[in-house]
């Protein structure tokens, strides 16, 4: 596929170090990006430049080093804000990761519920924004409920406004734009636009659409956005929360410690304004400070850019995959309002589905790496009637060499399984 | 060690015409075990006749490791006592974690020795110990069972 657009994928490669690396004898085939993306060069030298050149603790520490520590995490959180449109940097909290921003928001928000109040998710959901929420429901009575999924790996809208899923008692709404594992783009402001209509807070986990979408949180029409910087080039340990500030100034405290309090007394204490009051102890500072620099880097290619060689790549994989014999693609087999996590079952000529742990394995030794298992989704896959699948997951430097490797290794691991060894 | 060498033929001939395989009356306890990584589910139910383990049945899903182990463990441990059992247990398990250095007694574990290859592959360790983790809780419960009649 020569590339018309002046997308020059093999110069973006040479800024990632491990591309460059073999798996025993064969070069890495990394098809793993949605479980967590490579880290370019930028990145790993701005975390080492940050320990070698300027680390200590910030806002507390008020010396050279303090000072220009905490520059560099606050201009980070400015990094974030401007590149998902968030009215400002005030907007932007800093956590450990996507979990922990769903966690705040479900912790935050559960002390506004009620017995009989609704909190409405969906059946593809990820772990990570169902678990906090049953944790909700049992700490305040409220009811959780669920959007299906239609044949196609779409959420099923029909069969949601048949039930009256949202109305008047639904209190939260909470739902992925991007499926981690089907690939779908969720109509997030169409629900969004729903929950506000009801009076509910409306929660967007994008950990899988702001690595390569560009997501705008204004677009979304939502109140809290979460999403992670591991998967998005930086490092991990760092995710964020993003908040519509009359929200997060209205939330009580998360979690307790250093730097999220006004006045401490022994008789109680006040809290700081967000987003300090949800970043108790000291923060993820060279994460953050690594996680502007990927963003940086994200500017640079443009986001426009990454997000049309995704469709491109993502066109081409499926079509590639899909001709594998006794493959069946999950969700979407069109490249129309879907991502490049592509996930799909493999059986054997005789009709035997293969474990995706025997898939993963047999493409490992072919230097091609996947992901094998529920992709933290087991109720996605309890609802596709599956224990688990395979998922291949592309990104800004996957060429479409490495999906001919992988749909020649997915023929020869049906083949190995099938006895045509 | 390349992959190819680690699916055995013994592995992949008891994933694909599993021992034992079903869940059978009568037992003496039965239990559910779950790799969380991965979904994968063994039903197990273990029968005894003192402390002798009369049948072991299973129902479950499974990659061909954890499948074919389970197979595997079936035809070793039935027919014999509880303790007998769990020192083959212990043998398998030892070998599990060995890393591929470990010479197995071909006597002892038979088809089992087929599985030193997988302990090179950590991620799959786990794999073939679901089924076997899955036997001792049996047992362990089918044996309080037997002891309180």
């Amino acid at each position: 596929m020569p590339d018309t657009t002046g997308y020059d994928v093999a110069a973006i490669r040479e800024d990632f170090p491990i591309l460059a690396r073999q798996i025993g004898d064969v070069p890495l085939v990394y098809l793993d990006s949605a479980n967590t993306s490579q880290k370019p060069a930028a990145v790993i030298d701005a975390i080492d430049a940050h320990y070698r050149a300027h680390n200590a603790n910030v806002a507390r520490a008020m010396h050279t080093l303090g000072g220009e520590a905490t520059a560099a995490f606050e201009g980070a959180r400015a990094k974030v804000a401007a590149f998902i449109g968030a009215a400002g940097p005030e907007e932007v909290v800093f956590t450990k990761n996507a979990s922990e921003a769903l966690n705040l928001a479900a912790y935050t928000l559960g002390s506004r519920l009620q017995p009989g109040d609704e909190i409405v998710i969906s059946v593809m959901e990820h772990h990570s924004n169902i678990v906090p929420w049953q944790l909700a429901a049992e700490r305040t009575g409220a009811v959780l409920r669920w959007f299906d999924i239609t044949d196609d790996g779409r959420l099923d809208l029909a069969k949601a406004e048949a039930e009256n899923l949202i109305n008047e008692r639904t209190k939260v709404v909470s739902i992925t734009a991007v499926s981690n594992v089907l690939g779908t783009v969720n109509p997030v402001a169409d629900i969004a636009a729903q929950a506000h209509a009801v009076g509910a807070v409306m929660v967007v986990d994008a950990a899988q659409a702001v690595p390569y979408a560009g997501v705008k949180v204004e677009a979304l029409g939502a109140d809290l956005v979460s999403f992670t910087g591991h998967k998005m080039l930086g490092p991990t340990g760092i995710g964020v929360l993003w908040g519509r500030y009359d929200l997060l100034a209205d939330l009580p405290p998360f979690l307790g410690g250093g730097e999220m309090i006004n006045v401490v007394k022994l008789t109680g204490s006040t809290y700081a304004t967000p987003p300090h009051r949800f970043e108790a102890g000291t923060p993820p500072i060279a994460e953050a400070v690594g996680l502007g620099a990927a963003i940086d880097y994200l500017n640079e290619i443009g986001i426009e850019n990454i997000a049309l060689h995704e469709e491109r790549i993502t066109a081409y994989a499926l079509t590639r995959i899909a001709a594998v014999p006794g493959l069946k693609l999950l969700g979407p087999t069109r490249p129309v309002d879907r991502s490049g996590a592509i996930s799909f079952t493999l059986s054997t000529a005789d009709g035997e589905e293969i474990h995706p742990h025997d898939i993963m394995q047999l493409l490992d030794s072919r230097g091609i790496a996947v992901r094998g298992g529920h992709h933290c989704a087991r109720p996605l896959h309890e609802r596709l009637g599956i224990v688990a699948s395979t998922r291949a997951s592309l990104y800004l430097y996957t060429t479409t060499a490495e999906v001919d490797a992988l749909a020649d290794g997915l023929v020869y691991v049906a083949n190995f399984f099938g006895g045509k060894r | 060690m390349s992959v190819e060498a680690m699916y055995q033929e013994i592995i992949l001939d008891h994933y694909k015409a599993k021992h034992h395989s079903g869940l059978r009356e009568p037992f003496g306890a039965e239990v559910t075990h779950v790799n969380p990584s991965c979904g994968d589910e063994v039903v197990m139910r273990v029968a005894l006749d003192g402390d002798r383990i009369t049948d072991v049945s299973y129902s479950g899903v499974g990659c061909s490791i954890s499948q074919a182990s389970t197979s595997v463990m079936t035809d070793l441990v039935i027919g014999k006592t509880v303790p007998e059992a769990l020192s083959l247990l212990a043998d398998f398990t030892e070998m599990m974690h060995s890393q591929g250095r470990y010479e197995p007694d071909e006597e002892r574990l038979e088809d089992a020795v087929a599985f030193v290859g997988v302990s090179q592959f950590p991620a799959r360790v786990k794999c073939a110990l679901l089924g076997w983790s899955a036997f001792k809780d049996a047992a362990a419960q089918a044996l309080a069972a037997e002891g309180q009649e």
